[in-house]
C-alpha cells in the first residue's frame, strides 16, 4: 500500500502537514508531497478537506490465511500466581462471555499450574470450558513453556479470539504466542466490539501515552490476540449452579531455559488498595502542593476511601508515585472517584473514567474533566472541600 | 560478548495530541528522541561490555531520519550502528518488526540482545519478546536490576505484579528493561565528535534476505481501523448555585443514587 496526494485534487491548504506524526508531507509547488518518511499510519487520510490523500493498494497485498471461519470460539488465558487465580482472569471472563454471546460461540479459559478447584471457579466466572495443565514446570513462571503450550492448545481447538490480562506474566509470553502463530496481537485494549458483517473483533486501546485512542483489527489471520489491563473489564457475579467441563491438558516435552530461582513479594499495601478501594479522592495540580492532599485525605477517610493523585501532582513530589492514577500509574475502576483540581488530560481520564460514579472540582469550568463527570462543581477545592467534609460529618452525625 | 541493543526512535509522546475538532493529529513542534526506555537500555549493554568486554551494536528500524537515534546512542559509547531502512518496511506492525529485527540480528550475531520495555508511542511491549521467539533464545522482560552476568549465563531480577522473580537464563538471551535498572549515561564531547563523523551501516530488506510478505504492511496481522480522540462519556450534570448549594446538591444526588458511603 502506498498514501498519495492526488495532486489535482489537492488545494495546497496544508491541513495534512501538520497531521502526519512522521513529518512525512511537504508542500512541493504549492501541493502536498508525500516523502520517503511516511509510515502509512493513514493520519492524513480523513484530514483533507479536499479528499485528495487516498491509499493506492498494490497487487498481491494483504495477509492471507485459509478459512478463518475454521477458527471458532473465545478463550482466556487465565494466569494464577502461587495456584491462585489473578482478578484479571475474571474481568477477562466478564469481556469474554459478553463476545461469546453476540457471536454464539463457546467461551473457554485456560489454566496452567494450578487446581481443579481454581477451574471450577473460573466456570462460576463464566467459562463454559477450562483447559487445565497441572504440570510442575508451570507453576512458576516461565515465558517458553508458557507460550509452547497455549499456542499448541490454540493451533489444536483454534479459537477465533484469545484474550490475556496485561500484566507482567500477560505481556511477556503473549507476544512470543503470535510470533509462533503468526497472530495479530494488540495490547491494552481497553473496549472490544465485533464488527457486524465481518465478525472481526473491534480492538481499541490507548496510543501516544494515551493523548490518542486506536481501533485495531485483525482481518485476515487467527486467532486474533488481545492483551487487557487489569480493572478495565467488568467481572460477571458467579453464578455457582453454572456447569462447564474441565479438559486436562497432558502437556510433553516441556522445557525452558529459564528458571526462576525466587519469587521475591514487596506489594506496597497502597497500590492493592488503590485498585481495589470503592471510593477514591484525587488531587492534581489545582491543589498547588502537598498540604492539599491532607484535606483529600480526610475525605478519603470518612467516606472509606483512598487518595488517588495525578501525574502532574506525583511529577511536582506533593505525593509518592504510588498514589498515581492513569496511562502510565494504575488503572481503577472504583463505585465513586471524586477528581479535586485534576484537569483531566487524556493520560489520566483512561486510568479512571471506567468509574461508576465521577464528581470533578475546578476551577475551570472548561476543564475535560467535566466531559467524563456525572457531577461537575465549578469552584474552589479549598472551598468545596472542607465544606464537604462538614456535611459528611453532619449527615454521619460525627 | 557481542551486545546488540534495539532502539526506536520516537516522537516526543507528551506532546502529541488530537484536536478533538478535526480528528487530526497536532504534532507541532512535537521533537524526535530515542524512546526513554531505550536509554537504559544502552547504558546496560555499555556497562556488561565494560565488564566483560565485547562490542554493543545499537539497531533500529525505521525511515532515514531515524539514522539521528543511532548517533545519539553512538555518542552515549555504543561502538557500531545499524540502521534497518526501506520503504518495504513501512507500516510494520509488532509481528512484522520483529521479524525484521530477527533477520537482520542472525546476521549479525548476538550473545545478548537489550531492548526496552516498551516504546512510549505505541506502549505494546511486544517487539522484546516476539524478537526473542523469532530468534529461538528466551527472554526475561521487565528487568529491573542484573544479579550477575557471565558467558554462558545471566541472573536477573523481573519485575512482577506484587514484586519481583529472581531469574537465571542461559546464554544467548534477549532482555527488555526498565527504568529502575540504571541512570543513563550523558554522551561526552569526544563521543558526540566521534558519532558525528561514525559510518551507520545501512540495510535494507534485500540486504537481510527478509521473506516480501512478513515485512512491512503485507506482513502485519493488526491493522490500524481507525485513530481518534478519546471519548468522553455520558450526561454530565454541573452543579450551581454558591459554594454550599453546589456541596448541597451533591450529597443530595449522592444519596438519590442510594450511595451507601454516606
Amino acid at each position: 500500500m502506498r498514501i498519495v496526494v492526488r495532486s489535482e485534487i489537492c488545494s495546497g491548504c496544508e491541513t495534512c502537514v501538520s497531521s502526519c506524526p512522521y513529518t512525512a508531507i511537504v508542500m512541493k509547488e504549492g501541493k502536498a508531497f508525500i516523502t520517503e518518511y511516511c509510515q502509512l499510519c493513514r493520519a492524513c487520510l480523513s484530514v483533507c478537506p479536499e479528499g485528495a490523500i487516498i491509499e493506492v493498494m498494490e497487487e498481491g497485498e494483504g495477509v492471507t490465511v485459509a478459512e478463518p471461519s475454521a477458527y471458532r470460539g473465545v478463550w482466556v488465558f487465565a494466569e494464577q500466581r502461587n495456584g491462585k487465580v489473578a482478578s484479571v482472569a475474571f474481568e477477562l471472563l466478564g469481556a469474554g462471555r459478553r463476545l461469546a454471546d453476540t457471536l454464539g460461540v463457546e467461551l473457554s479459559a485456560v489454566l496452567f499450574g494450578s487446581s481443579e478447584e481454581s477451574a471450577r471457579e473460573l466456570i462460576k466466572y463464566g467459562a463454559d470450558r477450562v483447559y487445565l495443565a497441572q504440570e510442575p514446570l508451570l507453576e512458576r513462571f516461565n515465558d517458553e513453556p508458557y507460550a509452547r503450550l497455549l499456542a499448541f492448545l490454540i493451533n489444536t481447538h483454534k479459537p477465533e479470539i484469545v484474550l490475556a490480562g496485561a500484566t507482567p506474566i500477560g505481556r511477556s509470553f503473549f507476544p512470543r504466542v503470535a510470533a509462533i502463530l503468526r497472530a495479530g496481537l494488540t495490547a491494552d485494549c481497553t473496549a472490544f466490539d465485533i464488527e457486524p458483517g465481518t465478525g472481526n473483533l473491534l480492538q481499541t486501546r490507548p496510543a501516544f501515552g494515551g493523548n490518542i485512542m486506536a481501533t485495531i483489527i485483525t482481518p485476515n489471520r487467527r486467532p486474533q490476540m488481545a492483551t487487557v489491563r487489569p480493572r478495565v473489564m467488568k467481572r460477571l457475579e458467579p453464578d455457582p449452579s453454572r456447569k462447564g467441563d474441565i479438559i486436562y491438558v497432558k502437556p510433553d516435552n516441556l522445557s525452558s531455559r529459564t528458571k526462576v530461582i525466587d519469587t521475591v513479594k514487596e506489594v506496597s499495601e497502597l497500590s492493592v488498595n488503590l485498585q481495589e478501594a470503592e471510593v477514591i479522592v484525587s488531587g492534581g495540580r489545582g491543589l498547588g502542593d502537598a498540604k492539599g492532599f491532607k484535606l483529600l485525605e480526610e475525605l478519603a477517610a470518612l467516606l472509606g476511601g483512598v487518595v488517588g493523585a495525578s501525574r502532574a501532582a506525583v511529577d511536582a513530589g506533593w505525593i509518592s508515585y504510588s498514589h498515581q492514577i492513569g496511562q502510565t500509574g494504575k488503572t481503577v475502576c472504583p463505585k465513586l472517584y471524586i477528581a479535586c483540581g485534576i484537569s483531566g488530560a487524556v493520560q489520566h481520564l483512561v486510568g479512571m473514567q471506567s468509574s461508576d460514579i465521577i464528581v470533578a472540582i475546578n476551577k475551570n469550568p472548561e476543564a475535560p474533566i467535566f466531559n467524563v463527570a456525572n457531577y461537575g462543581i465549578v469552584g474552589d477545592v479549598y472551598e468545596i472541600v472542607p465544606l464537604l467534609i462538614k456535611k459528611i460529618k453532619e449527615l454521619k452525625g460525627l | 560478548m557481542n551486545i546488540v541493543v534495539c532502539i526506536k526512535q520516537v516522537p516526543d509522546s507528551a506532546e502529541v495530541r488530537i484536536n478533538p475538532e478535526t480528528g487530526t493529529l497536532i504534532r507541532d513542534g512535537v521533537p524526535s528522541i530515542i524512546n526513554p526506555y531505550d536509554l537504559h537500555a544502552i547504558e546496560a549493554g555499555l556497562q556488561i561490555k565494560e565488564k566483560l568486554g565485547g562490542k554493543v551494536t545499537v539497531i533500529t528500524m525505521g525511515p532515514p531520519q531515524a539514522e539521528q537515534a543511532l548517533r545519539d546512542a553512538l555518542s552515549m559509547g555504543a561502538d557500531e550502528a545499524v540502521l534497518l531502512t526501506d520503504r518495504a518496511f513501512a507500516g510494520a506492525d509488532t509481528w512484522a518488526t520483529a521479524y525484521t529485527l530477527s533477520r537482520a540480528i542472525n546476521k549479525i550475531g548476538a550473545d545478548i540482545i537489550i531492548c526496552g520495555k516498551q516504546a512510549i508511542d505505541g506502549d505494546t511491549a511486544q517487539v522484546g519478546p516476539e524478537l526473542a521467539e523469532f530468534l529461538d533464545i528466551p527472554h526475561v522482560a521487565y528487568v529491573r536490576k542484573i544479579d550477575s552476568i557471565t558467558e554462558d549465563s545471566i541472573i536477573v531480577e523481573r519485575l512482577m505484579e506484587e514484586g519481583y522473580d529472581i531469574v537465571e537464563a542461559s546464554l544467548p538471551v534477549l532482555i527488555t528493561v526498565v527504568k529502575e535498572l540504571n541512570e543513563p549515561r550523558l554522551p561526552s564531547l569526544r563521543g558526540k565528535m566521534a558519532a558525528k563523523k561514525a559510518e551507520i551501516k545501512r540495510l535494507t530488506a534485500k540486504d537481510i534476505e527478509a521473506e516480501e510478505s512478513l515485512i512491512g504492511l503485507k506482513g502485519s496481522p493488526t491493522q490500524v481501523k481507525r485513530i481518534f480522540a478519546p471519548e468522553l462519556k455520558k450526561e454530565k450534570k454541573m452543579l450551581e448555585g454558591s459554594p454550599e448549594e453546589q456541596v448541597q446538591k451533591l450529597i443530595e444526588e449522592l444519596k438519590g443514587l442510594k450511595c451507601q458511603f454516606l
